[in-house]
């Protein structure tokens, strides 16, 4: 079953066709690898799957919703209830500890649960690491707390933009060990990585150039290691 | 946890970690509420502290008989009973009668001179004050008229009570200056009139100052109309109306700078979270990346507004009582009273500031993209 797919969409700022007549399927468990270089339309494509921008031309359908015609109001509530974010930046709350990111998502979502969220970070490792302000955590605790904030409501879809990007190769391999687990677990998963190594755990490959999907490749390890 | 405790403990956290621009904030309200709290303390107080300078100009109330007869010490002595015990100031009887000095008619009035002293403080008296029996005060038309001069002896001529003639000589103790009516006078003690004249207890008027209102002194003047018998009461309107006309604009101009100040205040509240919002641009699109809706957002940065509101009034009471009091020492020499109405009325008046003032910057805090927070710009 198709949990995403994407029909002829394309985004164009101004004289910018930052996306051009994209088609793209992904299944219910997937993990899918976004890669290409810098302007190619990477991050405009999470933006529109993430319900936070809306193509100029297309359709998308997400868990059988059809999110190009929705209003804004409705794209929060599905973002709410179906996507969980990964950022390149980590974007926690500089005012929260590790463990109130969390139950932000939480907040929004539903009822703010203290107990699950700390189970959450204990899942990421980070136990330990609870009552830490972003400020006292090392890049890649962060980005392990932006994990387990992403995963808390139990997201029908990941999208991971750029996640290593800021990582060392230890913490890389960390993230990489959740995501795989993840997968296992049965989560659905798009990264868009500049990495091959990164690119390489998942089980298909696309590439995008100029806005248009230039390459699809299926991957040997298909994310079972 | 209930969404509650999440959403306080979201936005006491923002406050007390990240400080900074909030601290501005806050020191806005802080002033503007000290501002408030302390010129509407002095507002209230303002009649209270300048009646006793008010009293400078003068008796503010008369007692006059209203039957056919003058008034005597039991009425007096009656009316009295009606004046503010601590705010009255003096009470001044006045018997006047026709005399003559070198066969010019003129007035005389045999009075209590410590009394005229306290209800007339303005009269200007070169020389003395009467301090014994024999002595005078005369107007200084008087003096001119019949060239009298301080420690002149004079003599008064004419017909008492009985109609009987008399005449008694005088010593001029001083010559009183008032710029009024009074300069046509010449003033004596009640005795040695009454001495005179060969009886007593024929009071013309009885002049009171007492440091009161408007109202309160109508509402004295009504009472003793009512209950003391043939005699009458009421206000001296060039008096109270010119104290009432320099209150009302005293206390304008206090209203007038505590809205300026209030205005100055909501319009740094407003910038200030106006830079807030611009600065936690990222923050807010993460929120709303997050699935929050604007509703949550608005709620978010008004409770952070309105709790900086609620903190700022209640040191704004504080200090503004404090500031109300040094400002009373200092200005009036008296301490004031606290009103203690002022604690609601300011913390509502900072939190509609600061509620008003949040409102064009919350608006723009849920026009930003959550888009942002993918594309790290
Ligand atoms: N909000 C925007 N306004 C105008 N142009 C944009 C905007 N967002 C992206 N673009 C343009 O769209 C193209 C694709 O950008 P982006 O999706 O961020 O690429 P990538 O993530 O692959 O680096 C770029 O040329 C970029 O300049
Ligand atoms: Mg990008």
């Amino acid at each position: 079953m198709n949990l995403l797919e994407l029909n002829d969409i394309s985004k164009i700022y101004g004289n910018v066709k930052a996306l051009n007549r994209i088609d793209l399927t992904v299944e219910q468990g997937e993990w899918l690898a976004i890669m290409g270089p810098s302007g190619s339309g990477k991050t405009t494509m999470m933006n529109i799957i993430g319900c936070m921008d809306k193509p100029t031309s297309g359709t998308v359908l997400l868990d059988g919703i059809n999110i190009s015609t929705e209003n804004s109001k409705s794209l929060t509530a599905i973002r709410r209830d179906k996507i969980g974010l990964i950022f390149q930046q980590f974007h926690l709350i500089n005012y929260l500890t590790a463990v109130e990111n969390v139950m932000v998502a939480q907040y929004y979502h539903s009822m703010p649960s203290e107990k699950e969220a700390l189970e959450a970070l204990e899942r990421v490792g980070l136990l330990g690491r609870a009552k830490h302000l972003p400020s006292q955590l090392s890049g890649g605790e962060q980005q392990r707390v932006c994990i387990a904030r992403a995963l808390i409501n139990y997201p029908r879809l990941i999208l991971a933009d750029e996640p290593t990007g800021n990582l060392d190769e230890l913490n890389e391999n960390i993230v990489l060990d959740i995501f795989k687990q993840l997968h296992r677990d049965g989560s659905t998963i798009i990264v868009v990585t500049h990495d091959p190594e990164v690119a390489e755990d998942a089980q298909r490959t696309v590439v995008l150039e100029h806005g248009l999907i230039t390459k699809i490749k299926e991957n040997e390890r298909r994310g079972l290691s | 946890m209930k969404k509650r405790t999440m959403y306080f403990r979201m936005v006491t956290s923002s406050l007390v970690r990240r400080r900074s621009r909030m601290v501005i904030a806050l020191l806005a309200i802080v002033i503007g509420a000290t501002i408030l709290s302390g010129l509407v303390t002095i507002y209230y107080d303002i009649p209270r502290q300048m009646g006793q300078e008010f009293r400078a100009y003068g008796a503010n109330l008369i007692i006059i008989p209203s039957g056919s007869e003058r008034l005597n010490d039991g009425q007096i002595d009656a009316a009295a009973e009606f004046l503010p015990d601590g705010d009255t100031v003096g009470v001044t009887p006045y018997r006047y009668e026709t005399i003559k000095i070198n066969e010019q008619p003129f007035m005389i009035a045999g009075t209590d001179l410590a009394e005229a002293r306290k209800t007339s403080p303005y009269w200007f008296v070169a020389g003395e004050w009467p301090r014994a029996g024999g002595e005078a005060l005369i107007g200084q038309e008087v003096a001119e008229r019949i060239r009298l001069a301080e420690g002149s002896g004079f003599t008064v001529t004419g017909t008492d009570s009985k109609g009987e003639s008399i005449s008694r000589d005088f010593t001029v103790s001083g010559i009183v200056q008032t710029g009024g009516t009074e300069e046509a006078f010449v003033f004596t003690s009640r005795e040695d009139l009454d001495e005179l004249m060969g009886d007593s207890g024929r009071i013309d008027v009885v002049e009171c100052s007492v440091s009161a209102s408007g109202t309160e002194l109508e509402e004295i003047a009504a009472r003793i109309e009512a209950n003391v018998a043939d005699a009458s009461s009421r206000l001296v309107k060039r008096v109270t109306q010119s104290e009432g006309a320099v209150l009302t604009k005293l206390q304008s101009l206090i209203w007038l700078v505590t809205i300026i100040v209030l205005l100055l205040t909501m319009i740094c509240v407003a910038t200030t979270m106006m830079a807030v919002v611009t600065e936690r641009r990222k923050e807010i699109g993460l929120k709303k990346a997050l699935g929050a809706a604007d509703r949550s957002i608005v709620n978010e940065f008004l409770g952070e507004g309105l709790l900086l509101g609620v903190l700022g009034g209640v040191l704004g009471v504080a200090l503004g009582f404090a500031f109300a009091q040094t400002i009373s020492m200092h200005v009036f020499v008296r301490s004031i009273s606290f009103q203690p109405a002022l604690i609601p009325v300011t913390l509502a008046v900072s939190v509609l500031i600061t509620g008003l003032a949040c409102l064009i910057p919350v608006r723009r805090a849920t026009e930003v993209d959550p888009a942002i927070v993918l594309r790290g710009e």
